[in-house]
């Protein structure tokens, strides 16, 4: 019984391997910078957020959708980034196995808190290789000056 | 024999630098569908590799950056994406058919003609 547990060509073990790796990518969050808004990891769109002195830079890994059906919107200082995403998953006519089924389908909904100085009139935005990218400019009054000394 | 564990052990750690894309996977009789999200990653930046029976989706995430921007918050932390799968030997390789699209890649392994399913008739002699 054993000798077949460790011959099994990799699922077992992989298995494993994988469910660990996964572990350690969840907890990787803890100490890091997090946002009051931040959800378990897994949530769908992945956000990564950056900031220059001019801009605040939004990148949403969101593949797989139309660009003119995701919907970006500014409220208040919250920027929202709304869409939804079809099921792979093929038709079935009575002969369909499926055997993973990780990627998110259906409707997504994820904000983002800007800071005071976000100007919500400069706002671009672009959808490229699955990523979307907004880049929100600060308002100009706000950006760092060099004061030059008389 | 412990060079070779040594080896092992730093591939290993190579791997789990790695993100772990999601995928699905679907079967029908004419063979297997593979869905992974890779996004981020460009097309000349995504390597597909049958060797043997094990198949490896490889891509590198290339966004573009500010040079002055420092990250806020990310859940996105690496810069690329792995994951291996063992195929079995009714899966014709020399046939997958790949196609790659906004960050996400659809691959049809199809099943070898003689492995797919026959209706066999009864005959009573």
């Amino acid at each position: 019984m054993y000798e077949s547990l460790l011959n099994s060509p990799g699922s077992w073990f992989a298995d494993f391997d994988r469910l660990q790796r996964e572990l350690q990518q969840d907890f990787a969050t803890i100490g890091r910078p997090g946002s009051i808004r931040a959800v378990a990891s897994g949530a769908f769109p992945a956000l990564n957020v950056g900031s220059t002195p001019s801009a605040i830079e939004i990148y949403a890994f969101a593949p797989g959708l139309d660009p003119e059906k995701l919907d970006v919107q500014i409220d208040r200082g919250l920027l929202s980034v709304t869409g939804e995403r079809e099921s792979a998953c093929p038709p079935d006519n009575g002969t369909l196995s499926v055997y993973a089924n990780e990627r998110f389908a259906g409707r997504f909904k994820r904000t983002v808190s800007l800071s005071d100085d976000a100007d919500p009139d400069k706002v671009e935005a672009h959808y490229r290789n699955g990523v979307l990218h907004i880049r929100v400019m600060r308002r100009e009054s706000a950006q760092p000056k060099r004061i030059s000394v008389q | 024999m412990s060079d070779k564990k040594a080896v092992s052990r730093s591939e290993r750690a190579k791997e789990v630098e790695t993100l772990l894309p999601r995928v699905d996977v679907f079967e029908d009789k004419d063979g297997i569908l593979l869905v992974a999200d890779l996004p981020g990653v460009p097309k000349d930046k995504l390597e597909l590799r049958v060797d043997n029976d094990t198949l490896t989706v490889e891509g590198e995430i290339t966004t573009d950056m500010p040079e002055d921007m420092e990250a806020v918050y990310a859940e996105v932390r690496l810069a690329r994406y792995r994951r291996a799968f063992t195929l079995s030997s009714e899966l014709d390789t020399a046939r997958i058919d790949a196609q790659f699209r906004d960050g996400v890649l659809n691959l049809r392994i199809p099943k070898h003609t003689h492995a797919q399913p026959r209706q066999i008739k009864v005959k009573v002699a």
